[in-house]
């Protein structure tokens, strides 16, 4: 593989340095009713409070099922929804006070890899076009000797035949839209990537050839990585460092091989333990959590920890009452449960947890969106707060 | 003997314009009562088309099937429409991908348990409502009793296949094919739809065919598996030999392309290269020999016929060496 020409890049700052700074960032999307007056009539709190760090040099996962806001926050450290609170540090750089030019040309360095590579590429559009078009809106496209030169050197990077450049969309597969996707981030020499469930549209043995394209690319080009998935699998394999999100909260952080050796929070073990292994003689001998009911709505998540109405270890005290924080246990290794020592311990066991159905108060029928989620079954649900 | 016995079977598409396709090309495979059997490839490998050509779902124009499907004594493929909608839902029970478009949205879930246990019991009126909670209520929906009146978009992606398996199980079939059942639902879900679906076989004694793209789903829950590959069974093995030593390169690479929670990190995953676009036709040699690595000049020159050894059926001239493939290396 050729080298991309490197750019005289700002001091960049030394490796293991956060990358990305996330303090406390919300975003809160109003649920508006009413068809005269504009009535807000309360909030989808679809990311409600994540800190966390992106250090340079690492990949970055983020998992949880789908409806806990990891795209939501991934969108919202890149500015392609607005935080509604909280701050997003890049590099130095506070984001969410930066304004129009500013904001723009800090784009350049933090570029995105989409899940659907079809529908994220316009059919109109040539490769050619498709990724000089980055270069001409950063001002970097120079010649067309030189741009033309790098486009061939990006494609070659993720492994595309030069030909490729006056194709469309159309004419690749799956696999090969993905690596444009990828050689259209590359291109602009990003220092971060968020990649937002970047193989989860594609087959088995072509989710590979992504996935260690992604590894090469980081190693060659000293790429940062936030990848956000909802397969535990593929993003323990890629990611250094792992983030658990449930309803909008980060539950649990630590370094990969730690979250799997010892998973700490109740939801990772069960999510850990649902998932399945391509071995007989594993699949015979484990144990599962199954967890009791659906995920609660984020338009009325339920207080204390969120996780409290389909816990297993859930206990008396607390657990509905006060919100957990996100606590170091060991080093590197956060946690956001009251009870996570007695948990690791085993001096809570778990219980059964009861499947009852409640219909939370102000959601009935005509909620739209918002019912279609809203909480089943799990324990009591707590009034709105 | 075999509950169903599917025998050589053909399903070709035509289109204007194009060449005739055969999505399933001799396809052959049983299944007993109480057994499962996985179908397992990549999209596009025939695994649905298989499914949808036993219950009978595909249109008659422009799709020819032929071949056997024996259920029991009778062929299914040459029952008329009335014989098979007798036949559908009563014997043999389906279960979809996406229960959101596969229920219908504007009737109430409760009308349509009811419909097929008026249809095929004959259950009417008050006898059919507390028949339809009482599925409800043993696929694990709680409260079933409001539920009957609700509509699917009422009910979250988990719940809406529990009711889709309720529709399934109605009439007490006795084969349940299940096409990718838990592929659009998150992985707490489907340990829980899974488990329900394991419970059901050991249970009742239903055979199930299990049609999926995910391997860790296939070796918790099949005893026997078959390997799809563009249109042909590659491999069929029970699931721990064929786990512990796949021998068709394309089944020892898909092993090795999945990452795995318990496997050690930092690794690259053995990827398969190429994608199916690059098939070749069975007709004229191994389809998966240009994306193989163990592929051989007789790959490309002759069709490899489906082999057994007595312990698996294998389609492949030069196979992954049982020692190579216990060891989990791929030849680059």
């Amino acid at each position: 593989m050729t080298a991309l020409p490197v750019s005289p890049a700002p001091a960049p700052s030394p490796a293991g340095e956060p990358l990305v700074d996330v303090r406390d960032l919300k975003v809160h999307f109003p649920i508006r009713r009413g068809v005269l007056i504009d009535r807000i009539a309360g909030y989808v709190y679809a990311v409600d409070g994540v800190s966390l760090q992106v250090r340079r040099g690492e990949t970055y996962g983020l998992v949880g099922e789908s409806g806990c806001g990891k795209t939501t926050f991934g969108r919202g450290l890149l500015r392609l929804v607005e935080p509604t609170g909280g701050s997003a540090m890049f590099d130095g750089t506070e984001l969410r006070s930066l304004k129009g030019e500013q904001l723009r040309r800090m784009r350049r360095r933090m570029q995105m890899i989409f899940q659907d590579p079809l529908s994220s590429l316009d059919p109109r559009q040539s490769i050619d076009s498709i990724l000089s078009e980055g270069l001409k809106a950063h001002d970097l496209y120079g010649s067309q000797e030189t741009a033309g030169k790098k486009l061939r050197e990006t494609l070659t990077a993720v492994g595309l035949p030069a030909s490729a450049l006056r194709k469309y969309p159309h004419e690749f597969s799956g696999g090969q839209r993905q690596r444009i996707g990828i050689a259209r981030a590359l291109i602009l020499q990003p220092d971060l990537i968020v990649a937002d469930e970047p193989v989860s549209a594609l087959d088995v043995s072509v989710q590979a050839q992504v996935i260690n394209l992604l590894d090469d690319l980081q190693v060659e080009f000293g790429l940062t990585y936030l990848v956000i998935a909802h397969d535990l699998a593929v993003v323990r394999h890629i990611s250094d460092r792992v983030g658990v999100m449930y309803l909008g909260g980060l539950v649990e952080e630590a370094s990969s091989d730690d979250l799997y050796a010892d998973p700490l929070h109740p939801y990772t073990r069960a999510l850990m333990s649902a998932v399945p292994v391509p071995d007989p003689e594993v699949e015979d001998a484990r144990q599962q959590i199954l967890l009791a009911g659906d995920l609660p709505s984020p338009a009325n998540p339920p207080a204390g920890c969120r996780f409290h109405t389909r816990c297993p270890w859930k206990q008396e005290t607390r657990c509905d009452t006060e919100r957990p924080e996100l606590r170091e246990l060991t080093p590197g290794h956060r946690v956001a449960c009251h009870w996570a020592e007695d948990v690791k311990a085993g001096k809570i066991r778990p219980h059964e947890v009861s499947v009852e159905l409640v219909r939370p108060s102000g959601a009935g029928p005509g909620d739209g969106r918002v019912t279609e989620t809203v909480a089943e079954v799990a324990g009591t649900l707590p009034p709105k707060s | 003997m075999a509950l169903l016995d599917v025998r050589d079977l053909r399903v070709v598409f035509h289109r204007r314009g194009t060449e005739p396709f055969p999505a399933v090309d001799g396809v052959t495979f049983s299944v007993e009562p109480g057994q499962t059997i996985g179908l397992v490839g990549e999209s596009g490998c025939g695994k649905s088309v298989t499914s949808l050509a036993i219950m009978g779902l595909l249109p008659k124009r422009g799709a020819t099937v032929t071949g056997q499907v024996m259920f029991e004594d009778t062929d299914l493929l040459k029952l008329s429409d009335r014989q098979l909608r007798d036949r559908r839902g009563r014997d043999i029970g389906m279960i979809f991908q996406d229960p959101l478009s596969s229920l219908n949205p504007v009737i109430p879930i409760g009308l349509q348990v009811t419909e097929v246990l008026q249809r095929h019991r004959g259950l009417r009126g008050k006898a059919a409502k507390t028949e339809a909670e009482g599925l409800l209520k043993s696929v694990g929906i709680p409260d079933p009793n409001r539920r009957l009146g609700e509509y699917p978009h009422q009910l979250s992606g988990g719940m809406r296949q529990r009711a889709l398996i309720a529709i399934a199980l109605a009439c007490r079939p006795r084969l349940l094919i299940a096409d990718e059942p838990t592929t659009a639902l998150d992985v707490t879900i489907q340990a829980q739809i899974l488990a329900l679906l394991r419970q059901l076989v050991e249970g009742t004694g239903t055979a199930l065919i299990m049609i999926t793209h995910d391997l860790g789903v296939v070796a918790g829950l099949c005893d026997q598996v078959n390997v799809l590959y563009a249109g042909k069974v590659v491999e069929t093995a029970d699931r721990h030999r064929l786990f512990g030593e796949p021998r068709h390169p394309y089944t020892h690479g898909l092993l090795g392309s999945v990452p795995r929670l318990d496997s050690p990190r930092g690794e690259p995953l053995a990827a398969i290269s190429g994608s199916v676009n690059d098939n070749i036709p069975w007709t004229s040699g191994c389809a998966f020999a240009p994306r193989c690595s163990n592929a051989i000049d007789q790959c490309v020159e002759q069709t490899p016929a489906l082999e057994d050894d007595g312990l698996r059926l294998l389609r492949c001239f030069n196979p992954v060496a049982p020692e190579t493939a216990a060891s989990q290396e791929v030849p680059a």
